[in-house]
């Protein structure tokens, strides 16, 4: 494989200086990667590429009748963080859940912040994820949001900062595990170069997450997941997040509510559930609490939930968080709970709601990434540069007609990897969605979905966009690195 | 077990046993038209057809019993839900809907099996020589049968594997014998008057039972025959195995000992089975035997639903819920 042709192309590289050479704590990693013989490399991606296959590891595709699933492409190069910048991550996801669990709880009890005028009342009332269903609700150790996975990406400056928080059903960690799996089973030698944190701990960690929100009566907790079924995008996950926890994976008419309890149907019988891993949204949990119409939810869950008989995780509501517009009051939030400053920064954020703002934003649409609040997976945005004018026209249409669904974003120059193409290595954009559970402790896995646009020059890595994963490799602290050079 | 998955457990092993006997009823008219007179060919192939219980759809959509529509009816046809076809997709469905449950091994199997039978779709050479096809899908359904032995807990959920398995199998002994005998037997009192041997052997390959009949009774005789594919205690495919291994099955999901029971099914089940163990041949064929095989379905699909309001439906029927111990 060809790293000396290998260019950063002015891009902020994750492996790479500008001046070409490895950054020091990688540069195991690469001298390892061109020890092996000429086509080894190729050859290992299209065994990694064909294990996926035969295990069936893959995702559906919407909208498309012939063969709906598909394998989430991998690139065999990993994607390397060291460890200080790991620790600042940590610590900054860390600080950001406890707010935002703060924030959620309040907004759903006295309402302080809205009182003390921090974040503007209308704003939330308005939100696509506020739940009246869910006002006085108290979750079992107040805790809302058990599982984030936020996503972060890196910008030229070599900073890293939060594009969404994902606080309802975060999506993409079994890929993490099964991505580390298989790459340990292609590359085991270049494992061996590098201090790699491991990420296997995730499921047991979830496991007690989970089972620590059960009542603390029940000596042996029940914890099931709930999917919407095999037709859903993310139902490999689900399946594999049961089967690594050795829960039972359920669908809404496995469960009914008997006296107050909710209920499996066994075989032998009906069997008490005390925890539900909920992949299903807010809206489908309960027809008689929310959409009436769902099939995919329990009739009576919600009495059962707000009674104390079962815990659901994430909590209803917790999509108040993930509104767009909302997202750009998160360093108040921090700082107005916590009293700290934020340690991971936002993306700077219009808020097309406010008038001045909406007015740059209809004035920068070429510059700017226009996004629907309520939407994700890369559905519902503009990226001004590199949209048409008919389409620039359109969302400035939208955005006038519906100001509070919008907001606007500088476009960021994300940060690159090299993978692998044919014969050589190209630089392709990321971002990183680290994984983070929130029991008795806050634990953030050391690792994450790293998503990257296989399309050249492309800026979107939703798997649903073409986009493809990597490995991500967090080192351990005590390893022995050079220190760290200047760029340039 | 979730009840979902003890439904999804039982058709998937159903719909694979259902594809195989299929393929195999293919199989062996393939092989015996290869060398007959071509006026015996159109009374040949509808026969199947009344085997697997589509003919009404049959003839709705296609009128004339040609070899070439038969097979497509029964191998490709996504219309026809008995199709090998929809047998594999069918399977398949249920076998994702419980991927945390079987091994890795029978997954990887039943949708090895699918993509096989989905290649086969678009191959000319399929239709040009369906024998290799058949026999590649029996054999892949005897690889799931293995894998499913070797590598999965011999508990509740294989149990229902059984079941979808034997009840199916009883049920094409069954039909397969009704439709040949009365084609190749029209009257009772024909009984003795020489037949074409080829014919009855053919039936008997049906049900892969040629070699072992012959074993037994080395003669071939269409009464023993009947008895053997009815009444044999120890032949994989008789009715009367299939229902031994059943209640054996059904009996290790509640622990219930012989000779009791715990619910309508393991009732009916014990009383069918009992039926059969106490069976004697010249009853049958003097009460018809048409009538007795015709009993012997009605029975088996009264058994099919005792199982699902029991075990599998969302929501037990009041009344049939399991109960413990005896019930009498």
């Amino acid at each position: 494989m060809n790293f000396e042709n290998y260019q950063t192309e002015g891009f902020y590289d994750e492996l790479f200086e500008k001046s070409g050479n490895p950054r020091a704590a990688v540069a195991p990693l690469i001298a390892r990667l061109k020890s092996l013989p000429p086509g080894d490399l190729k050859r290992q991606q299209k065994a990694a590429e064909a294990e996926l296959l035969q295990m069936g590891i893959t995702f559906t595709v919407y909208g498309n009748q012939e063969g709906t699933e598909k394998i989430f492409p991998f690139d065999i190069i990993p994607r390397v963080i060291e460890a200080r910048e790991w620790k600042q991550i940590e610590s900054g996801l860390a600080q950001r859940i406890q707010a935002l669990n703060l924030f959620i709880d309040d907004i759903y009890h006295g309402q302080k912040i809205l009182k003390d005028k921090v974040i503007p009342a209308d704003m939330v009332k308005t939100s696509f994820g506020f739940r009246y269903q869910c006002l006085g609700l108290n979750p079992p150790r107040k805790i809302w949001i058990h599982i984030t996975g936020t996503d972060l990406v890196r910008d030229n400056d070599g900073k890293f900062y939060v594009l969404e928080d994902n606080l309802r059903c975060p999506s993409g960690v079994s890929y993490v595990l099964e991505n580390r799996a298989v790459l340990k089973r292609t590359l085991p030698h270049v494992f061996q170069s590098m201090p790699v944190r491991p990420v296997d701990e995730y499921s047991h960690r979830l496991l007690d997450t989970l089972e620590y929100l059960a009542p603390s009566t029940t000596r042996h907790p029940r914890v099931v997941v709930l999917t919407p079924g095999p037709y859903n995008s993310a139902y490999f996950e689900h399946a594999f997040l049961a089967q690594q926890m050795g829960a039972e994976l359920v669908e809404g008419r496995d469960l009914s509510v008997l006296d107050g309890n909710v209920v499996m149907r066994t075989t032998k019988g009906y069997q008490k559930v005390d925890v539900i891993y909920r992949r299903v949204d807010d809206d489908y949990l309960d027809p008689r609490v929310f959409k009436s119409e769902s099939t995919l939810g329990v009739p009576g869950l919600m009495d059962a939930y707000r009674a104390g008989r079962v815990a659901i995780a994430n909590a209803p509501g917790t999509g108040i968080a993930d509104d767009k517009a909302i997202y750009t009051y998160v360093p108040q939030i921090i700082r107005y709970y916590l009293n700290q400053e934020p340690i991971l920064p936002n993306v700077p954020t219009f808020v097309c709601w406010d008038e001045t703002q909406r007015k740059h934003v209809l004035a920068n649409l070429d510059k700017l990434v226009v996004k629907a609040v309520n939407q994700s997976g890369g559905y519902g945005m503009l990226v001004g540069p590199h949209a048409s004018k008919a389409e620039r026209e359109k969302f400035a249409q939208l955005i006038r007609e519906n100001p509070r669904d919008y907001i606007a974003q500088p476009t960021l120059s994300l940060s690159r990897v090299p993978v692998i193409v044919d014969d050589h290595l190209e630089g392709r954009h990321v971002d990183l969605r680290p994984y983070v559970l929130y029991g008795l402790d806050i634990y953030v896995m050391p690792g994450g979905l790293t998503r990257v646009a296989l399309k050249k020059g492309s800026l979107v890595v939703n798997s649903s966009q073409g986009g493809g994963s990597k490995d991500t490799w967090v080192l351990a602290e005590n390893f022995p690195t050079p220190p760290p050079k200047k760029e340039g | 077990m979730l009840s979902r998955l003890a439904d999804s457990t039982y058709w998937m092993s159903r719909y694979i046993e259902r594809a195989e006997n299929v393929a195999r009823f293919i199989d062996v008219n393939l092989y015996l038209m290869l060398d007959q007179d071509p006026l015996l060919e159109k009374q040949q192939w509808l026969p199947l057809v009344v085997t697997t219980g589509d003919y009404a759809d049959f003839q709705a959509r296609y009128k004339e019993a040609t070899r070439e529509n038969v097979l497509n009816f029964l191998i490709f046809d996504a219309q026809n839900p008995n199709s090998i076809l929809s047998c594999l997709q069918k399977a398949r469905e249920n076998a994702r809907t419980m991927r945390e449950v079987i091994s890795t091994e029978m997954w990887a199997q039943v949708n090895g099996f699918y993509h096989m039978v989905q290649n086969a779709m678009s191959s000319q050479t399929t239709k040009d020589f369906p024998q290799s096809f058949c026999r590649e899908v029996k054999q892949a359904s005897h690889l799931f049968q293995g894998v499913t032995d070797a590598t999965f807990t011999h508990g509740e959920a294989w149990h229902f594997v059984q079941l979808g398995r034997l009840f199916e199998r009883a049920d094409k002994t069954a039909r397969i014998l009704d439709v040949k005998y009365f084609i190749l037997l029209p009257k009772v009192e024909d009984i003795g008057t020489p037949i074409d041997l080829i014919l009855w052997t053919a039936l008997l390959k049906s049900a892969t039972a040629y070699e072992m009949y012959r074993k037994k009774f080395n003669r071939i005789d269409p009464f023993r025959i009947a008895e053997y594919l009815i009444l044999d205690r120890e032949f994989p495919r008789s009715m009367r195995h299939c229902l031994i291994k059943a209640e054996e099955s059904l009996r290790s999901i509640t622990g219930t000992p012989v000779g009791t029971y715990a619910n309508a099914a393991e009732r009916r089940l014990g009383r069918l089975r009992s039926e059969l163990d106490y069976g004697n041949i010249q009853e049958i064929i003097r009460g018809g035997l048409h009538e007795y095989l015709d009993d012997f379905e009605a029975k088996l699909n009264a058994l099919g639903e005792d199982l699902f309001a029991i075990y599998l439906a969302p929501n037990p029927l009041p009344g049939y819920f399991p109960v413990k111990g005896q019930d009498q």
